[in-house]
């Protein structure tokens, strides 16, 4: 995702050391000096990449690299270990209360996303923790800023605490708290004006929202593309607040995001949530660990499996895939398999998860509106065609029908055909795949070469796909 | 001194200028001072002022490899001319600066509105200005003289339409509408036979902030631009992308990616006013050769200027030199 370009650039540097028997200090040095220019191109902030730079390079010499077996892998290592310290070690979401309210101020830059980021906690802590919350707007100056919360407000069906844009923000977000006191409201989210951080009167202001409210949790929220003055703006509101965490806002963007690894070094606030996207679920609690591996074009593994074992459901799967073994997958199933896709996000998003595929797909445009059409055309079909795909592969009539009723070419009838007999292929396949044989580092390199591997009559996993 | 000297000859340069030194007060005290001090006489030059003169520019998001190709530069030169002080450095910086990119050319920084309906988009990614640059350059307009319209793009975002209303209510010109959710293309079609109608001079087109790496909403810019087009000829006269000034290196995708989609005439950057250096518009001005044209430095309805690269870069070496 965000971090794909900094990874090339990363593995780009590795890639020289690969090969190599054994690394003298001068090769550990230009891998250095790669890793510098990568982090700066990154926005890393120069002072971070300086520290960053410098530790590792000593680790990589007191690792004793020039004994080790594979020196490269070891480089790689402490980088992804330094890399994940600096991102912030382990995951860190915040302590919510277990009775009463729980409080949260949003504050940073204008145009950061701190009103949409409003809705998508909101609703994620609906989602995750059942809790009741409730928005308040408090951002009076921006024209149409407390209309754009209540609209959300409504998108989420969240009730929305508002004032108009008369009254002083620190009045109305006391009145805020009073008006949740006798409701079962347990989680309170603030959304205030965005600010610049060298600006006194506006810093001031929120100064006096902080102490009118006393919130259990006060997040500076970033635009992952903000440049060297990241650190800058972070340094003064924690100053003048006590940051307890950030979230970091427009991953999905192709944005390195170094931002946010300084961010965490220089000020040691933890970052906890990422946004990204412009769903209002497309927002998730920040995990160090994997963002490191994502740096490292290690794939992000770990969210696409939290992604599918939260929308979809096991027994669906299971049937799912039962189907697909016996060869026995029609149109029907299909859908319904895309339908399972669509509800755990954007098809882009879900390709770069996998490991290796973020090289795949930089090129290739996903394109979601495809599955739009792709059900457009089956549901063009008759319940009989559905669920024997051999008659539309026998009749041109059939198939011409279907094009003229979802408003599609003949040729896209073709494609969806062919897709589906692939699929079928794929599974076949797959069941006789030997799980053993799958490189983790590459498994859809795996999957295409598997058949290959497998000789006849030999192997103890013959025919049966384990899950 | 002499070439500097030169450039700043006349008071009424001096005068405009200053305007940018105070919106760039920080900057300057930040960074640029930094530079300063490194130069100051007596001062070795070797290659850790050189890594040191690398880090002022990056902290500037002036983009690496303008960095580097520049400090680069400085080092031949020291040895062709057998430099030795620090002091000397100043010149040098500054003039090369002015060379880069100031070059030959007098940059046109006027908008192109003029015509008998004069169409502008206004692109960009979430959260930049569009917006609030749009109410700015329709009341820099109607003090020329203009009948401007606002066309409300972004249908997208909640609460945009109303926010760009507000503004044109504050300004005191006109506004287009659809329901929140249009096609952005058909508003645009239809605010364009609305304006051939009444006589309307300007059209200040708003669109949905969108990453310029997301495929589809590229493409709904794309029917965007060719809607326009088809309405009118050679519209949209100008096509500016808004840069929030405190963008680092993405910016530079960002210009290279909507300028591919919509050809860009010109950039805005915003929020020049925060402790934003905004380097990277020298990197997209070298790069892509897309001026800026405007710049946000203000939350009020005034702070929006004619952007001129002169100036700025005076405004980022006036205490060097």
């Amino acid at each position: 995702m965000a971090f794909d370009q900094l990874s090339d650039r990363l593995q780009m540097a590795m890639r020289r050391m690969t090969g190599k028997a054994r690394l003298t200090e001068k090769d550990i040095e230009e891998m250095m000096r790669e890793v510098r220019l990568s982090l700066l191109e990154a926005d890393v902030n120069f002072k971070v990449v300086k520290s960053f730079t410098k530790s590792v390079k000593e680790k990589a010499l007191n690792e004793k690299i020039f004994k080790g077996l594979n020196p490269s892998q070891q480089v790689v290592k402490v980088v992804h270990e330094e890399l994940k310290e600096l991102l912030g070690g382990d995951t860190s979401e915040f302590a919510l209360k277990t009775s009463g309210k729980t409080t949260v101020m949003l504050t940073g830059l204008q145009g950061s996303g701190k009103t949409t980021t409003a809705g998508k906690l909101a609703s994620y802590m609906r989602k995750k923790h059942a809790k009741k919350p409730l928005l308040v707007a408090l951002d009076v100056y921006r024209p149409a800023a407390v209309e754009q919360l209540v609209t959300l407000g409504k998108q989420l069906n969240i009730e929305v605490f508002e004032r108009g844009t008369n009254e002083k923000p620190e009045k109305i977000a006391q009145d805020a708290l009073l008006y949740a006191n006798d409701k079962d409201i347990d989680f309170i989210i603030f959304d205030t004006a965005g600010r610049l951080h060298i600006d006194t009167t506006m810093m001031d202001e929120i100064v006096k929202i902080k102490s009118a409210i006393n919130p259990d949790e006060i997040l500076l929220v970033l635009d992952a593309m903000t440049g060297q003055d990241a650190v800058s703006v972070a340094e003064h509101f924690h100053t003048a607040l006590g940051v307890s965490g950030s979230i970091i806002t427009k991953l999905d963007g192709d944005t390195r995001g170094g931002a946010a690894l300084s961010l965490r070094q220089v000020t040691q606030v933890p970052i906890k949530f990422m946004g990204l996207g412009e769903k209002l679920d497309d927002f998730d609690v920040f995990h160090p660990e994997r963002m490191a591996s994502r740096i490292l074009g290690m794939g992000d593994v770990l969210t696409l499996i939290d992604k599918v074992t939260e929308n979809v459901d096991e027994s669906d799967m299971m049937n799912m895939m039962e189907k697909m073994m016996s060869g026995k997958y029609n149109y029907n199933d299909f859908l319904k398999q895309m339908k399972m896709i669509r509800r755990m996000g954007s098809l882009g998003g879900l390709m770069k998860m996998i490991p290796g595929m973020s090289k795949l797909t930089k090129n290739a445009n996903v394109d979601d509106k495809q599955l739009v059409y792709l059900e457009a055309l089956i549901q063009s079909m008759t319940e009989k065609e559905r669920r024997n795909p051999d008659l539309l592969k026998r009749s041109s009539s059939r198939r011409r029908r279907v094009a003229q009723g979802s408003g599609r070419r003949v040729s896209d009838v073709n494609k969806l055909i062919d897709n589906l007999d692939q699929q079928v292929q794929m599974f076949k396949r797959m069941s006789k795949m030997d799980p053993n044989q799958i490189d983790p580092s590459n498994p859809m390199k795996s999957m295409q070469q598997a058949p290959r591997k497998q000789k006849k009559g030999k192997g103890k996993n013959r025919g049966g796909f384990r899950f | 001194m002499g070439f500097i000297k030169k450039l700043f000859q006349s008071k009424q340069k001096k005068q405009k200028a200053q305007k940018y030194r105070i919106g760039m007060e920080k900057t300057r005290r930040n960074v640029f001072s930094q530079l300063d001090e490194l130069l100051r006489s007596g001062n070795k030059i070797d290659d850790d002022l050189f890594e040191e003169i690398e880090e002022v520019f990056i902290m500037a998001d002036m983009g690496v490899d303008v960095v580097l190709s520049f400090v680069n530069y400085l080092r031949e030169t020291v040895e062709l001319k057998h430099i030795e002080n620090a002091e000397d450095l100043r010149e040098i910086i500054v003039e090369e600066m002015f060379k880069k990119y100031v070059k030959e050319d007098i940059v046109d920084t006027n908008l192109d509105v003029d015509h008998d309906l004069s169409v502008l988009l206004f692109v960009g990614v979430n959260g930049v200005g569009k917006t609030t640059t749009i109410g700015k350059v329709a009341h820099l307009l109607q003090q020329e003289g203009k009948r401007v319209m606002m066309v409300a793009g972004d249908t997208f975002r909640a609460g945009a339409i109303n926010q760009l209303r507000i503004w044109s209510e504050r300004v005191g010109c006109e506004f287009f509408e659809k329901p929140a959710g249009s096609d952005p293309s058909s508003v645009m079609f239809d605010a364009i036979s609305y304006a051939k109608k009444h006589d309307i001079d300007v059209l200040l087109c708003d669109t949905a902030g969108r990453l310029q790496n997301k495929a589809n909403l590229m493409k709904e810019l794309e029917k965007i631009h060719r809607v326009i087009r088809r309405e009118i000829e050679l519209a949209p006269h100008e096509t500016l992308l808004v840069l929030d000034a405190t963008t680092g290196q993405n910016g530079m995708n960002q210009a290279k990616i909507f300028n591919e989609v919509t050809h860009l005439t010109g950039v805005v950057l915003t929020k020049l006013d925060g402790t934003a250096k905004g380097g990277i518009a020298l990197a997209v001005k070298e790069t892509l050769d897309i001026p800026v044209k405007l710049v946000g430095l203000g939350e009020g309805i005034e702070d929006l200027e004619y952007f001129d690269i002169e100036e700025y870069i005076y405004g980022l070496f006036s205490d060097i030199v």
